[in-house]
């Protein structure tokens, strides 16, 4: 798997990607919809694990442009996985402070989104947007 | 010692740069929930990688199958540097003949992608299966 090296300065966006978990999966969810829809232009996203496993390519992205992780439970591995590799992290997400915020949404398949999860998703993707415009502005 | 209980660690890469990426964790997912739901676990990737002890000592435990959506095999490296040699390894680029087509979506899967999916599923199936045979 190549990790795609844009000669223009992105922000990378890094789920957890927890398997086990609906908040895993609206993790990655929210990061596809900024990556491939959102902020196309502006963001990038990575394989964690290729990152944790060494890949120099991998280091250097996250090292050379700003990050943002989104995690999925407490154990915060993307943060803390970003904070191992030496990455510029700018902004970490929780999917949990999400769901405190809407309650109302029930996800709870884990394989596809039921349509509580992909709007938790949606919501999740708007802000870290947000925060990208942020941080591009300030750059 | 293989442990008493009769469990089988699937270990799929997370693959967030690449659509056989998803394949392999929906893949993995299907296995979990509806082809083999009583025979089978599985482990974050990246927790294990982080150090995760009890995902480290169950795939030491027990037989485990890596799913990697690529030839770079992040899941099969991991699981043997940290745990053991896998049980079996299935790479997703051996059954769709691509190396990360950045057209496709890596969020929805289409139908070509799906299909993929499903023989991965299957495949995986097979290794459970056949793991599950073989256990002494």
């Amino acid at each position: 798997m190549k990790t795609e090296v844009s000669p223009q300065k992105k922000v990378i966006i890094i789920p957890c990607s927890g398997i086990g978990k609906a908040f895993g999966s609206i993790s990655r969810d929210a990061t596809y919809e900024v990556t491939e829809n959102l902020r196309k232009d502006s963001t990038q996203t990575l394989c964690l694990a290729l990152l944790v496993s060494g890949d120099q390519e991998s280091l250097q992205l996250v090292r050379n442009n700003k990050c943002i992780t989104v995690d999925g439970c407490p154990l915060q591995c993307a943060e803390k996985n970003i904070k191992i590799a030496g990455g510029d992290l700018a902004s970490s997400f929780r999917v949990v402070d999400v769901y405190k915020e809407n309650r109302h949404l029930k996800p709870r398949t884990i394989t596809f989104l039921d349509p509580d999860g992909q709007q938790m998703a949606l919501v999740l993707a708007e802000k870290i947007g947000k925060k990208v415009d942020g941080l591009l502005r300030n750059q | 010692m293989m442990a008493a209980e009769k469990k089988i660690g699937i270990i799929s890469c997370s693959g967030e740069g690449c659509v056989e990426g998803t394949i392999s964790r929906i893949a993995t997912r299907l296995v979990l929930e509806k082809l083999r739901p009583k025979d089978t676990v599985t482990i974050c990737l990246p927790l294990f990688l982080a150090g995760g002890k009890e995902e480290r000592k169950f795939a030491r435990d027990y037989p485990t199958i890596t799913v990697d959506g690529c030839n770079k095999m992040c899941a099969k490296i991991a699981t043997e540097r940290y745990s053991g040699k896998p049980a079996s390894s299935i790479i997703v680029t051996n059954f769709n003949d691509s190396q990360c087509p950045q057209l496709i979506s890596r969020r929805k899967l289409n139908d070509e992608a799906l299909n993929v999916t499903r023989k991965v599923a299957d495949r995986i199936v097979e290794e459970v299966d056949d793991v599950l045979r073989h256990w002494v």
